[in-house]
């Protein structure tokens, strides 16, 4: 599992009290982990916090899966 | 009124413990919630005493094994609990506890639409909203927390609330500084008895015992400063050595209900709202005027209201805080009892359980709720030597067993603000 995942999971764990065993790659925010939209807010957040970067609202919309955040922070870091 | 109202249901967070039997217990046996300030550092203060609410993580006394303690994992999951602050965790276990003593859970829609609530506060987030105007100096706009709003918003008590137990009818909030658990109980009384509602879930909830909160008071100069050292002796109503309020928190909630709805499903009934009125003093922004005229009216008009001779009065629960004012409202209480002043009991409970502020008038309306179920009247701790002279009995430091049909409850509030409550016991 790569490091980034795993910090993500750590955070997602966190902030929705989430069973870890859910919190795969997979995983929809608000289908499969119950978070509302502020959750989501909240979530972006302590990703940019983590990781120290910045997510704009209009790509936050597109991250709904603990993959989609993996993969945009991913981006984000190699670029 | 034009229809009956009753308390059928009891919550309770109060100092003295979780739950409305254990706090009601340890107030008759004359104990004292107040303590060294456990929730932060108090170097610099003048006042490091209050009456906090005793809790499994240490607070306020608490612990796992220590009876009586509040719990929060209870009632809330840790992901939900960081969204409230603690005034509205307060309130939700209350007002579950309510419902759930008078075991209404309505499920049909019907039900649901005909049952209300009406939770107010009389600050509401105050540490939270402090610690994130912090956060927005020290890292900027964007690090606000989503639920920073809707943790502190006063009204979201009762929001909350509804959302959790699905009560779609009045969602309703008051804030009159210290009279607003009385006021909320006195109005969601009026909805019910005015037919917007059937049933509703009603009082007060505060969790002011933060920094900002205290230093706040400590510069009104309100809150008691010469009993740091001696915490359970520092709130002492009517006693010469008193020298202003102590900080209490929690909340209380009732559950109201028309009478013929409470009578048809079999509920218990604790005691009849029988009247209740308002008033404003139009004198000054904290302190009430020295005749004590403003909180006079208020007692007059609810017994008006309930349609009684006040001298049938058997207890009062006075607003009683431990400051200058302890005794110009028992001046005007002794001058709406009239004769019957003579022979009166008066007590208050703030000597207990400290000042509530919002949650107050609610914590002492269950009080007198349950004073007239066990037919007692709570003491006034730490009453040594009264600063006056006066005939009425103040109960000092021990319970005292009596005839209780009818009791009155005093709320005063910042910025003029007086309400007063009368309850009566219904015959089964």
């Amino acid at each position: 599992m790569s490091e980034v995942l795993e910090r993500v999971r750590k955070i997602v764990i966190d902030h929705l009290d989430a069973d870890p065993d859910k919190v795969t790659e997979k995983a929809s925010f608000i289908d499969d982990l119950e978070a509302d939209s502020l959750d989501i807010v909240e979530l972006v957040m302590a990703f940019e916090e983590e990781f120290d970067i910045e997510i704009p609202d209009d790509s936050a919309e597109h991250i709904l899966t603990v993959g989609d955040a993996v993969n945009y922070i991913q981006d984000k870091l190699a670029a | 009124m034009v229809r009956r109202v009753v308390i059928t249901g009891l919550g309770l967070i109060s100092p003295l413990g979780a739950g409305v039997e254990i706090s009601w217990k340890r107030l008759l046996d004359g104990q004292s919630g107040a303590g060294p300030i456990t929730a932060f550092d108090t170097t610099d203060y003048a006042c490091t005493v209050a009456c906090e609410v005793p809790t499994v993580d240490g607070r306020g006394g608490g612990g796992p094994d220590i009876e009586g303690s509040f719990d929060p994992s209870k009632v809330l999951s840790n992901k939900e609990r960081r969204k409230v602050d603690d005034f509205i965790l307060y309130g939700i276990a209350a007002a579950d506890e309510a419902l759930n003593d008078a075991d209404w859970h309505p499920e049909t829609e019907e039900d649901r639409i005909r049952t209300g609530v009406m939770i107010g506060s009389g600050i509401g987030g105050l540490g939270i909203i402090a610690a994130t105007a912090l956060e927005l100096r020290d890292k900027g706009p964007k690090r606000i927390s989503p639920f920073f709003i809707p943790s502190s918003l006063i009204n979201l008590a009762s929001g909350q609330v509804s959302i959790r137990h699905g009560l779609k009818g009045p969602n309703h909030s008051v804030v009159t500084a210290c009279a607003t658990g009385a006021h909320a109980i006195g109005d969601a009384s009026r909805l019910i008895a005015h037919g917007d509602a059937d049933v509703m879930v009603a009082g007060g909830a505060e969790s002011a015992i933060v920094p900002i909160g205290i230093a706040g008071f400590i510069a009104c100069r309100a809150l008691c400063t010469a009993f740091n050292d001696n915490p359970t002796q520092a709130s002492r109503p009517y006693d010469k050595d008193r020298d202003g309020f102590v900080m209490g928190e929690g909340a209380g909630v009732v559950v109201l209900e028309e009478y013929e709805h409470a009578k048809a499903r079999g509920a218990k009934i604790y005691a009849e709202v029988l009247g209740y009125a308002l008033s404003g003093d139009a004198y000054h922004i904290t302190a009430p005027s020295e005749d004590g005229e403003g909180g006079y009216r208020a007692m007059v008009a609810a017994a008006k209201d309930a349609g009684i001779d006040p001298a049938t009065i058997d207890y009062v629960n006075s607003h009683g805080t431990s400051t200058m004012a302890d005794f110009i409202e028992l001046r005007a209480i002794e001058r709406f009892l009239g004769e019957r002043a003579a022979t009166a009991t008066v007590s208050s409970t703030k000597s207990a359980i400290g000042h509530l502020l919002g949650g107050a008038g609610a914590v002492e309306a269950i009080f007198c709720a349950l004073a007239i179920r066990d037919q007692v009247a709570p003491p006034t701790i730490n009453l040594a030597n009264p600063a006056e002279e006066t005939q009425v009995d103040l109960v000092p430091n021990k319970a005292k067993k009596m005839k209780i049909d009818r009791v009155m409850s005093n709320s005063f509030g910042f910025g003029g603000t007086n309400a007063a409550l009368i309850l009566g016991k219904v015959e089964a």
